[in-house]
């Protein structure tokens, strides 16, 4: 019989393009602002879960192996996932599994990434994810899926880049009141429009920024959480799932995965009409149209109809559906795994009215974090409770 | 916590730390060499590129025509049956004009990619490959396209026997 499992601290580092830290000093950072703010120490630790993207970012391979004494899991049972830009999410969903199967009663989850060490750029990495016959040779780029997703998209609903860019200028406003955030900033729709153009319909500023950064929260089962807090965040729902990497075989105008880990995150939670019953979220934005594809997998949205929201002020802040409160991959930065640990802890402090500049207006009770990756085919959601 | 936190870790090294090399790095360079082999169903797709032909695979249960084509159906979970050839024409489903090389350089001429619903496929059975002899302004979703072949002595067996995709002559 699984058992409910609750989110008792949080931790972020800085995000930035390059940071002095290994990524061993920054898992501590992380780490260590998770165990002091849930006012426990390694000590009460008994697994750890740990999360990264490519270890051709470093050029460390077995990276997990490498970074686990930063995130205190010497001789600790300890697991890396890894589901490319699905990771960050999928990390606390692997500790779920530690805890709610009875297995562990304390479980540290830290999402690591440090994209700066490749050259000439870390997009480079991405190279080899297409496949090796019949894809490489055509000179790919991970760009490439990106435009070439958006522009079905926004053929299929008759949706234009300016509604699309509204998600950037949203996002990087959001972010100005992240103290970690790396690209906070008042822009507009026509600066969207007018920055340069990398992979039409993407131009520079529908795209997150490379980073490095850590984040990281603390797990507990519930007999543990009644006695350390008040006010633990309950994760109530799990969800994950993969489509193949035969992407040019999918429908590109819509994320299946998304959806069948929604539901599945949605069943277990308890949750009926996610429109009704979801007060805040925090998909993953690494593009600006991914932050409306995935509201409309997350069941949030109806198909072709989250730009329409967007553009109403329903994901404000202060709207009926605040989306990305933290700023997103967009403004507060895209260290691929922490990234979307970020958004986890974006749910934490905000489901436990603590998220200062942030806050959202409504009373948030319910919120769900979603992240994606690999070669379009994951979908990792998690809904949290308070 | 977060608004309890009043300082985040963390030391940024900016470009200009990098110019003046305020902090240590250190380079190295990892040259790897692969032999791929293509597989059983790859292995006939691009020989018989060399003969300018594309096949698919046909699974006789859910009676779909795979292209690129596999030796089992990943939805039946059950050996494809037989070997099919297709056309060399298909539909524009998406594209895009790409301004950056694979290391995320620029380059001087964009290049146009697309991914191409091969006719006599199952419908949305798309491969990724090139446009070319067409202006980026006049591609449009939809648009029917055709193969251009190198000439036989070129061919290779691979993907890029197929030079790039332009609009259908009709």
């Amino acid at each position: 019989m699984k058992r409910r499992v609750a989110v008792v601290g949080a931790g972020i580092t800085l995000f930035r393009r390059r940071m002095l830290e290994s990524p061993k000093e920054l898992s501590f950072e992380a780490s260590k602002m998770a165990l002091d703010s849930a006012g426990l120490t390694l000590k009460d630790i008994q697994s750890v879960v740990s999360g990264s993207a490519p270890d051709a970012f470093d050029g460390v391979h077995m990276k997990g192996e490498y970074y686990l004494d930063g995130m205190g899991a010497i001789g600790k049972p300890h697991e890396r996932v890894y589901v490319g830009g699905g990771t960050g999410v999928f990390t606390p969903i692997g500790g779920w599994w530690n805890v709610a199967s009875g297995m562990y009663d304390t479980c540290l989850c830290v999402a690591e990434e440090k994209m700066s060490p490749l050259h000439p750029h870390p997009q480079y990495a991405f190279w080899s994810i297409f496949d090796q016959i019949l894809e490489r040779p055509l000179g790919t780029t991970l760009l490439w899926i990106f435009s070439l997703e958006m522009r079905r998209y926004m053929h299929k609903y008759g949706i234009k880049e300016e509604e699309i860019a509204e998600v950037a200028v949203k996002n990087k406003g959001n972010a100005i009141d992240h103290p970690s955030a790396q690209l906070g900033a008042k822009i507009t729709v026509s600066d969207v429009m007018n920055s340069e153009p990398i992979c039409s319909p993407v131009k520079r500023l529908d795209v997150s920024p490379p980073s490095d950064g850590a984040a990281a929260v603390v797990l507990v089962s519930e007999k543990v959480a009644k006695k350390l807090t008040d006010e633990p965040v309950w994760l109530d729902g799990v969800g994950w799932t993969l489509d193949t990497t035969h992407w040019t075989n999918r429908d590109l105008a819509y994320p299946e995965y998304v959806e069948k880990a929604a539901k599945m995150a949605y069943r277990m939670a308890g949750i009926k009409n996610p429109r009704k019953e979801i007060d805040v979220a925090e998909p993953y934005d690494p593009f600006d149209y991914k932050e409306l594809h995935h509201l409309e997998g997350l069941q949030l949205a109806g198909k072709g109809e989250a730009p329409k929201m967007t553009v109403d002020g329903v994901t404000q802040r202060d709207g009926d559906l605040p989306v990305c409160p933290s700023g997103g991959l967009l403004g507060v930065g895209n260290p691929i795994a922490a990234a979307g640990m970020m958004k986890i802890c974006e749910l934490f402090w905000q489901l436990r009215g603590e998220a200062g500049k942030r806050q959202v207006k409504k009373d948030a009770r319910t919120g769900v974090a979603q992240a994606w990756g690999d070669l379009m085919q994951v979908g990792t959601v998690a809904v949290m409770r308070s | 916590m977060s608004q309890k936190i009043t300082s985040y870790p963390g030391h940024e090294i900016t470009s200009d730390d990098l110019k003046e090399g305020k902090y240590l790095d250190i380079y190295y360079k990892f040259v790897p060499r692969y032999s791929w082999a293509a597989g059983v169903a790859i292995s006939r797709f691009l020989d018989e590129l060399k003969n300018g032909r594309i096949v698919a695979r046909k699974c006789n249960r859910c009676e779909r025509i795979l292209v690129p084509p596999r030796m089992y159906c990943e939805q039946c979970y059950r050996p494809t049956d037989e070997w099919i050839q297709i056309k060399d024409t298909g539909t524009v489903n998406t594209f895009s004009i790409s301004h950056v090389g694979t290391d995320a350089r620029r380059l001087k001429t964009p290049i146009l990619v697309a991914v191409i619903d091969i006719d006599g496929a199952s419908p949305g059975m798309g491969i990724l490959h090139n446009l070319g002899e067409v202006e980026p302004s006049k591609i449009w979703i939809g648009m029917k396209v055709q193969a251009v072949w190198k000439q036989p002595s070129e061919r290779q067996g691979a993907i890029t026997d197929i030079r790039y995709f332009k609009p259908l002559e009709l």
